[in-house]
């Protein structure tokens, strides 16, 4: 067993610590305070500033892209260690839809004409991408989709709607599961996996507002929306097969063990400076008691997602016991993000920066936790909800 | 970065693997249980045999100079077979405090008697007033002339029964919930002044309450400095919670797996009973919680054991935490066994009893909880607003 990091691997981690260290743009930090204390949300600009940077270096906007696609080519540990430093930095995430889930598919499945135009913007952040999975009627149940693309003559006809996508009021594009033939044998071998413009017309995206007040999902209609068929990836009605493909590399890094740690210190830090009982809340031995208890579960999680990179860069893995780590993770945001708002009092009441008031009150680091526990109720129900990944374990790992 | 053995590692393992194979399979660890020794002295000649009494022993003295990963690896096996041979008590904890405290001429006289399985000592340390304190001695060592004489009474010591020699801990000096002033003394288990009262536990291992009357001991056989022991204390029995935690991991392996295949393989309304997503998402959290348990232990084996603090820390996170994940396993794997979970007859609830009683040994959840806050939680921190909690 050896658990330290090799020198390359150490020299990597002192470099990107370096690069984040003097390109980490400051108007994007300075953004990142206000919405702390405000509740204002980040414009585009700022949702992309550091992935545009990044873009620009060695393709470290793409760590898992192959390098003949422009990306940073990563081993799986210093993919650890790159995500380690930037939650340790703070960083703005990158956004996953374009990084993540459209671009492996396709530098996979795609054309060379379509890796040709859609690569470089997705490297370069300079295109914005949205996800069109879920449907009001298919949320778990994703194969049973509805909105369907009938094809005629050089492009198809797409109608339906699509929701919960996610920051769609900023897309450019929009990657999306559709129906091509209602009338086959099963559900999943009906579906196909489209490239879609979000200025073509016909499309339509109207916010959802979440319980926090926030604006991050939407519903997509689309009425009549005409698309190109080279923008159908791979074959006709074999887009479940992509789907799933995109749905392993969804769940990479989907621990957050870094980040929650880090919002454990700020609680820690909170805690200092919120009295109880006439003393810092952080010596009341009931506050202290569930911060180890987070602190446990996330060292454990820790070492779970370690030996699953160990697997990793021993070429077995990750297999099914991602679905593991996304619920640990999960629920481990859940408890931070709930005792954050436990350490402020009273001052979790206050909703900040809305349009009924702009008036600001209380500590700064008291603004929105009450929002961010709220928020993050998500988490247990994206990305394949914490049920289904239930369902996921018991049938590819325990065999039930 | 690497969670693998070594090929000595993968030896060690494949040994302990098949000893409790062949040589401890249900029935004769059922057997072994129901004697009156409540063990199998054989059985430790076969560890002398196979070299599994030096594991942890400096290579100087006949052992293998193995590591935390190597007791590891010892203990997960047997914890698998249910092993009731007083392994840690005697080879990990008193064995720990002979090769910290002892004096050259001690190791060489004791250690290699130890490894060839002659001699066993166990410690005894716990009173029945002490619960989980290890400073919380009453019992009392008082220079008469060129010997102490040593009044107390021990609790629950693990494997006494079987032992040849104890070591007790016993008060030289101070109040009796001072840190200074424990001394411990190795005494032969025959000596006037000890009586022993041995019964079985209720997971079916042996241990003893200890009555020492006016035992003569002389200033010899004190082991470490005088009234200066309680930190090898301390470490030892750290060392010997992480290795316990080992043994738990590898009974909740069975425990999981094994409800695993029952629920595959109970039938009720004409389908496995694992049919049912209610049975199966319970299967999923056990293996969930059996996973964070593995991995914190090996937080703990591959922490820094010589930094005391980390050493502290390492003990009282994994203890807790694969506390909880025993009694979450432990009491899931019953229920799903309904009542062949209950019965004495079935395998499953011996596992349940042992994984449960190793969730007190040492200290429980709340104690260790308590211990890991204490260690981590004292400091008031200040607030660096460029520190943010910006999670979404």
């Amino acid at each position: 067993m050896d658990t330290a990091f090799s020198s390359e691997d150490l020299k990597f981690q002192s470099d990107v610590r370096q690069f984040i260290s003097n390109n980490y743009p400051k108007e994007l930090k300075d953004s990142i305070g206000t919405k702390r204390k405000t509740g204002k949300e980040l414009s585009r600009e700022d949702l992309m500033s550091w992935h545009k940077i990044l873009g620009k270096h060695n393709g470290w906007s793409a760590p898992g892209w192959p390098k003949q696609y422009g990306g940073a080519e990563f081993s799986p540990t210093q993919k650890y260690i790159f995500e380690q430093e930037c939650a340790r930095a703070e960083c703005q995430y990158i956004m996953p839809f374009g990084v993540n889930m459209v671009g492996p598919v396709i530098y996979t499945f795609g054309n060379d004409e379509q890796k040709a135009k859609h690569l470089p913007g997705i490297l370069s952040g300079d295109v914005f991408w949205c996800q069109g999975y879920s449907e009001p009627g298919s949320g778990s149940d994703l194969a049973s989709l509805k909105t369907s693309a009938v094809k005629e003559g050089d492009h198809y006809v797409v109608n339906g709607q699509k929701t919960w996508t996610t920051l769609a009021q900023h897309a450019d594009w929009i990657f999306c599961l559709v129906r091509t033939n209602p009338d086959a044998e099963k559900p999943q071998q009906g579906i196909s996996f489209l490239l879609i413009d979000m200025k073509t017309p016909g499309i339509t995206v109207r916010p959802i507002k979440l319980m926090d007040g926030s604006h991050e999902v939407n519903e997509t209609w689309f009425d009549n929306v005409k698309v190109p068929v080279e923008n159908l990836i791979g074959q006709e009605n074999m887009g479940w097969t992509y789907a799933k493909f995109l749905l392993a590399h969804e769940r990479s890094g989907i621990a957050g063990v870094a980040r929650s740690k880090k919002a454990l210190e700020r609680i820690k830090q909170i805690a200092s400076a919120e009295m109880s009982y006439g003393e810092p809340l952080i010596q009341d031995p009931a506050f202290k008691s569930k911060i180890a208890n987070a602190e446990l579960e996330l060292s454990s999680l820790e070492y779970t997602e370690l030996r699953t990179l160990a697997k990793d860069s021993a070429g077995k893995g990750p297999g099914p016991e991602s679905s593991l780590l996304k619920i640990k993770g999960t629920d481990i945001q859940q408890m931070v993000t709930e005792l954050a708002m436990e350490a402020v009092g009273y001052y979790a009441n206050p909703h900040l920066g809305t349009t009924l008031s702009n008036e600001y009150v209380g500590p700064d680091y008291a603004t929105n936790l009450s929002g961010s526990y709220f928020n993050f109720r998500k988490a247990s129900i994206y990305g394949g909800s914490n049920e289904i990944q239930r369902n996921i374990i018991a049938k590819m790992v325990l065999g039930l | 970065m690497n969670f693998d053995y070594t090929e000595e590692q993968t030896l060690l393992e494949n040994m302990v693997t098949s000893f409790v194979r062949d040589d401890y399979d249900w029935d004769t660890r059922c057997s072994i249980v129901k004697t009156e020794e409540g063990w199998k002295e054989e059985n430790w000649k076969k560890f002398a045999e196979l070299g599994l009494l030096g594991v942890p022993f400096e290579e100087d003295h006949g052992g293998l100079g193995g590591e935390a990963t190597d007791i590891m690896i010892v203990m997960e096996q047997f914890g698998k077979g249910l092993v009731v041979e007083p392994y840690m008590p005697s080879i990990i904890l008193a064995g720990g405090l002979i090769s910290k405290l002892g004096s050259a001429d001690q190791k060489n006289s004791i250690i290699p008697e130890i490894i060839s399985g002659n001699r066993r000592y166990v410690f005894a340390y716990a009173e029945p007033q002490s619960r989980f304190d290890l400073f919380d001695v009453k019992c009392t060592a008082n220079l008469d002339g060129d010997n102490y004489i040593i009044n107390g009474f021990k609790s629950v010591v693990f494997g006494a029964g079987m032992a040849t020699h104890l070591i007790i801990s016993a008060r030289t000096d101070g109040d009796q919930r001072s840190k200074s002033g424990i001394t411990l003394f190795l005494v032969d288990i025959k000596s006037d002044g000890i009586t022993l009262q041995n019964y079985p536990t209720i997971d079916e291992y042996r241990a003893s309450e200890v009555v020492i009357e006016n035992l003569s001991v002389s200033k010899e056989n004190i082991l470490g400095e005088l009234g200066n022991s309680y930190e090898a204390i301390e470490e030892q029995v750290d060392l010997s919670t992480i290795a316990i935690c080992s043994e738990a991991v590898g009974i909740l392996q069975v425990l999981k797996d094994s409800t695993n295949d029952y629920c595959k393989n109970r039938k009720q309304f004409g389908q496995p009973i694992s049919a049912n997503q209610a049975i199966q998402h319970r299967l999923v959290d056990m293996m969930i919680e059996y996973e964070q348990a593995k991995s914190i232990l090996y937080m703990a084996i591959t922490a820094d054991l010589s930094n005391p603090d980390e050493r502290r820390k390492a003990a009282s996170a994994a203890k807790a935490r694969i506390g909880k994940a025993i009694k979450f396993v432990g009491e899931n794997a019953i229920q799903l066994h309904g009542g062949m979970g209950v019965v004495d007859e079935y395998m499953i609830s011996h596992f349940f009893k042992r994984a449960t009683m190793i969730g007190i040994l040492f200290g429980n959840v709340d104690f260790h909880m308590k211990r890991y806050i204490d260690l981590t939680q004292s400091n008031i921190q200040s607030i660096n607003e460029d520190d943010g909690i910006n999670l979404s």
